[in-house]
């Protein structure tokens, strides 16, 4: 047989002939170095091959080998705590073996070859098992049991099972007999292509909101485990740092975060943080419920590409074994424009914007991966997908935006007027909705009150009506409006400035528990309501100089114990400062 | 790659490109030297490298060139420039040809002038407060060394000026190490060009200053390749020899359009405005060389300027630019109109290492609340001043008349200061106090009550 090689070379997009007999989305080698590349196209015995390395001194001539197998991620025990690559190459490793930049031809494997983990079976010989179903488990962090899966093509009878003890991931720790006689042997290391989703059982209902601890967020536009999210806006409003607070704070039980073409220093401050800050519930260090991707912008552009693919299936194989996966993308622009440059390279015809015509598809098919389903072997996980969006001069009616809009649930619409006020988060209340306020109702109902959905619409009304006002103040000035329309402006401040706003530097507001966001509210509509009443003996000015009122600016950053007796506090001198009282 | 190879067989020549038949091994990125009719020799470089074809952009351009008598000669190697710590104090061209009358630098190393992006994981989170005396930046957007904050503007304004005195005032408080200076000009005037080299001798920094002029005259697409030479010199003063390096790269547009033309010639499908699809993967990849590296001792600051043509934030180059920095500094016409120096408009300007920065034992405790409170009034009285441009001043409470007051001491006061004035970030803070202390305390929301009591000067309230 005739070696192949490369005819043709364009930044990261490689063209090799004598390719006959390989396959769409195949791994290949390409040149001396032996670059990591796919094959993204076929015509006749030319394949078109995009590589995850810079192509920087390849020539025409050099040969092209074929692994034979689609871009697969390693899984396993192992995965927690690593950071990785958009191909699953580990960074740290490999900074241990080409030192502080990263250089061409590399490579380390994904999973360590050398730990040992302590294995328990929970099978027995002579089980018919299929796949899904659970082979044993490995305690990986204090907090999360690694339950090692058949893979979901499998099944069959098992011949031989390893005994409980320490096993390296390439050991074998099973045989089983399939359908067809053969015995095959199973290690705790698996690989699973990631352009293909996981299987699974069946879709489920979402029904439990994320807790995010950011109240803008889990009060007003809610997410729920499964759920998806867009988190759009121009550069400096803030995706990140909404991206970082859920990874830090949402209450998942594993984190997948994705750095999809953009900065080296997130990268590093995510680095520096999560091992050091601590899971409001389990106690334990934050990364260690964490997996990193990170494909800086200055990382080849093609593994961009492959970096949302690989984080979700790992996320998906989280979930398989029953746990909930929350993955945030910052940003899915990126891997947009990513696929945008390539399809350039390619040649295709261009579509919006010189997207290809396949974006709008591509991300639906990405954020069809997420969802509380019921897994293979029965048991209930989740993966909630939360994406960045970058557009273009902060233009919301570009394609990357509308397209992402058209699948996901709940849009944060962050804006650059408040981001320059410096009102964080910066999410716009008039632009953003949550399509799971209505399915998270009952949840808060009982773990907050009982006038969860009134309050929340209230007050997402009184914003409404305080922009509606500001168009007429535009006209005639503050002054001419009615005195209830004063009050409505100041308590609209309020809400602003105490509730919305929530810096994530703050040591204490970085995050607020569900109950005390639903005291926070309860004050606040109590104030509004009351004050409304009362406004009409009174003038606004009488009600803002209250002493009352001062108290409920800064509530935010009070510690959450004094917050009890203060809230208990203050609830009361609400109904004392306004005549007429409770109502 | 194969060693050196000549060709005399272009065939095309359009725009800034040339198309070379015969040749079946160039290198993606190889070095060619093309030799001209007359003798002269111009760089390139390979775009594209197929069996029987290279595609190669010239950057000297394609003036002269014929598809006879030219001949393409293959070097084997990727573009790499000589280091060396006696580049300080020098002047060289957009492509490093030394301009200054001294000879060649003697190379200590050849560098790959592409650089390589430094992993993620050896990255140290910067966070060195560096102290320009600019109270506009220092109070509310603190620059820290190992960032990239690039300087937004437009023609006629005077970024020069602010670029220059951040230059020369720049240091980082308790330290003494060793500081460099690159300036990397692109397209920019002789004239702005003289203004800096004698900025540079007139206050002894041209001693610690490399320079590369591309000039508005010289080759466009010379421009592609001057702030990467600019960033290799930088990256051996930072990483082998330990300086702390400040590069001023000036003007990103001039590069933007550079590539732009590249892009035309080859019949690329463009993005925005003729932009080419992958200027973010770009200028990513000139940006993201700032930084500091775990373990070794020095830093790479990165000060870009461009102009935003019309004026406008949302054109690809500050829009793409934004998008990959970690900030920006904008400046701003009408306040350059009012008279106001740096007309540096705050409400866009974004520091995302200040965070970091300030605080506690690096700056001071209070800055992080000053500066949240300050954004807040400011942006406040900028509304209210466009309400009272519509309905006059008549329909005003009395804390809003106080919100028009702040809004004009902030313009002259905090964000305006003199050409040579460097105010310490004490100094910057205790002004900002004084501008706050107009209001009643009750209106300082968004200050910690906790430092009221330290530096509210103003009545009861
Ligand atoms: N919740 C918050 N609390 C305090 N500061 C915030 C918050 N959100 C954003 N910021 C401020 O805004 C800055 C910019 O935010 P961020 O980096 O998340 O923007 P971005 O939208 O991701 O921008 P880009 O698209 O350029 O990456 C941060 O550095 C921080 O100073
Ligand atoms: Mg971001």
């Amino acid at each position: 047989m005739t070696e192949s090689s490369i005819i043709r070379i364009t930044g990261p997009v490689v063209e090799a002939d004598r390719m006959r007999g390989a396959q769409m989305y195949e791994v290949v080698f390409v040149g001396k170095d032996e670059l990591i590349g796919e094959i993204i196209g076929l015509q006749n015995d030319t394949a078109t091959i995009q590589v995850y390395e810079d192509t920087t001194g390849i020539t025409p001539g050099e040969s092209v080998k074929r692994s034979k197998m689609p871009l697969s991620v390693e899984l396993g025990p192992g995965l927690l705590e690593m950071i990785y690559d958009g191909i699953q190459r580990p960074l740290t490793e490999l900074g241990e073996i080409s030192g502080d930049f990263i250089v061409r031809g590399v490579s380390a494997p994904a999973l360590s070859r050398e730990k040992k983990f302590h294995f328990t079976p929970s099978l027995s010989e002579g089980d018919e098992i299929s796949g899904g179903a659970v082979i044993g488990s490995v305690p990986e962090t204090k907090q999360i049991l690694h339950r090692i899966l058949l893979p979901p093509n499998l099944s069959g009878m098992v011949e031989r099972i390893a005994g409980e003890g320490e096993y390296t991931v390439e050991e074998t720790i099973l045989w089983i007999r399939d359908a067809t006689g053969t015995v095959q042997e199973l290690t705790m290391l698996q690989r699973w292509p990631v352009r293909v989703p996981r299987p699974i059982q069946s879709k489920l209902p979402a029904i439990r909101p994320l807790i995010t601890g950011q109240r803008v967020i889990d009060s007003f536009f809610p997410i729920v485990q499964g759920g998806t999210a867009a988190v759009p806006g121009p550069f400096g409003a803030g995706k990140t740092v909404v991206q970082h607070q859920l990874a830090k704070w949402c209450d998942a039980d594993i984190i997948v975060y994705v750095g999809c073409g953009e900065r080296g220093n997130e990268m590093a401050d995510v680095l520096r943080q999560f091992p050091a800050l601590v899971d409001p519930k389990t106690k334990e260090p934050l990364m260690k419920r964490t997996v990193l991707i990170g494909n800086t912008s200055n990382m080849p552009v093609a593994a961009r590409e492959a970096s949302v693919y690989t984080g979700i299936t790992i996320a998906e194989y989280y979930r398989d074994m029953g746990y909930s996966v929350a993955l945030m993308a910052d940003s899915t622009s990126r891997w947009a424009e990513a696929m945008r440059e390539i399809s350039g390279r390619l040649e295709e015809m261009p579509g919006e914007h010189g997207y290809p015509a396949y974006l709008g598809s591509r991300l639906a098919d990405f954020y069809e991966r997420a969802g509380r389903v019921k897994t293979l072997s029965g048991e209930e996980g989740s993966v909630s997908v939360i994406g960045a969006v970058s557009p273009p001069g902060g233009d919301f009616s570009e394609p990357v935006t509308q397209n992402t809009l058209r699948i996901v649930r709940v849009f944060w619409a962050l804006d650059a007027d408040l981001a320059h006020q410096r009102h964080f988060p910066a999410v716009n209340w008039l632009l953003s909705y949550s399509l799971y306020s209505d399915l998270v109702a009952p949840w808060w109902e009982k773990h907050g009150g009982s006038e969860w959905g009134k309050m929340r619409l209230d007050l997402l009304a009184l914003l409404q009506k305080e922009s509606e006002l500001e168009e007429i103040v535009q006209l005639v000035g503050p002054d001419l409006l009615p005195e209830e329309d004063k009050f409505t402006l100041n308590v609209a401040a309020i809400l602003r400035e105490s509730f919305l706003v929530q810096s994530a530097f703050d040591p204490v507001d970085t995050f607020c528990p569900p109950g005390k966001q639903y005291r926070m509210m309860t004050l606040i509509h109590r104030y509004y309501r009351l004050g409304r009443r009362a406004v009409r003996g009174m003038t606004a000015a009488e009600i803002q100089k209250l002493p009352v009122t001062a108290r409920l600016s800064r509530l935010g950053p009070m510690p959450h114990e004094e917050f009890e007796s203060f809230y208990t506090k203050v609830y009361d001198e609400i109904v004392n400062a306004f005549p007429g009282g409770e109502d | 790659m194969p060693p050196l190879r000549e060709f005399q067989s272009v065939v095309r020549v359009a725009g800034p490109i040339l198309a070379v038949s015969g040749i079946d091994d160039a290198g993606y990125n190889e070095v060619v030297k093309v030799l001209l009719p007359d003798g002269t020799i111009r760089a390139g470089q390979v775009l594209e490298s197929r069996k029987g074809m290279a595609i190669v952009m010239v950057f000297g351009g394609t003036r002269d060139l014929d598809c006879d008598i030219t001949a393409v000669r293959f070097t084997g190697r990727p573009m790499t420039m000589p280091v060396s710590k006696e580049m300080l104090g020098r002047i060289f061209s957009g492509s490093a040809e030394p301009i200054d009358g001294g000879g060649s630098v003697v190379p200590e190393k050849e560098m790959e002038i592409s650089g390589y992006a430094i992993n993620p994981t050896k990255r140290e989170f910067p966070q060195d407060s560096i102290e320009t005396g600019i109270s506009a930046i220092d109070g509310m957007n603190t620059l820290v060394r190992g960032q990239k904050l690039p300087v937004f503007s437009g023609s006629g304004l005077p970024h020069s000026f602010l670029a220059a005195q951040i230059t020369r005032q720049a240091r980082v408080r308790g330290t003494d190490e060793s500081f460099a200076v690159v300036f990397a000009a692109m397209g920019i005037t002789h004239e702005e060009a003289r203004f800096f080299i004698e900025e540079f001798s007139e206050t002894g920094a041209r001693a610690h200053a490399v320079i590369f002029l591309n000039r508005a005259d010289d080759p466009a697409i010379e421009r592609i390749v001057t702030p990467r030479l600019a960033l290799t010199a930088a990256e051996y003063l930072a990483f082998d020899l330990g300086m702390h390096v400040l590069v001023v790269m000036q003007d990103i547009t001039a590069y933007c359009e550079a590539l732009r033309e590249v892009s035309a010639a080859r019949e690329e499908i463009p993005a925005r405005r003729g932009y080419p699809g992958y200027m973010y993967t770009d200028l990513a990849s000139l940006y993201e060389r700032a930084g500091r590296v775990k373990g070794r001792p020095g830093s790479i600051t990165q000060l870009p300027i461009l102009s935003m043509p019309d004026d406008d934030i949302t054109h690809p180059v500050p829009d793409l630019t934004g998008y990959i920095t970690e900030g920006q500094i904008v400046l701003s016409r009408e306040l350059h109109r009012k008279g106001i120096y740096p007309p540096i408009d705050v409400l866009p300007c974004l520091s995302r290492l200040m965070q970091g920065g300030i605080g506690e034992g690096r700056t001071r405790a209070d800055h992080a609340s000053v500066s949240s409170q300050l954004y807040a009034a400011y942006a406040r009285g900028r509304r209210l001043s466009g309400l009272v441009a519509v309905i006059g001043d008549e329909g005003l409470t009395d804390v809003d008349r106080l919100y028009l007051t702040f809004l004009d001491r902030f313009e002259h006061e905090f964000v305006g200061q003199k050409r040579d004035e460097g105010r310490s970030f004490d100094e910057t803070l205790d002004r900002a106090w004084e501008l706050l202390s107009i209001f009643p305390k009750d209106e300082l929301r968004r200050i910690d009550p906790k430092y009221i009591d330290d530096y509210y000067r103003g009545g009861t309230g």
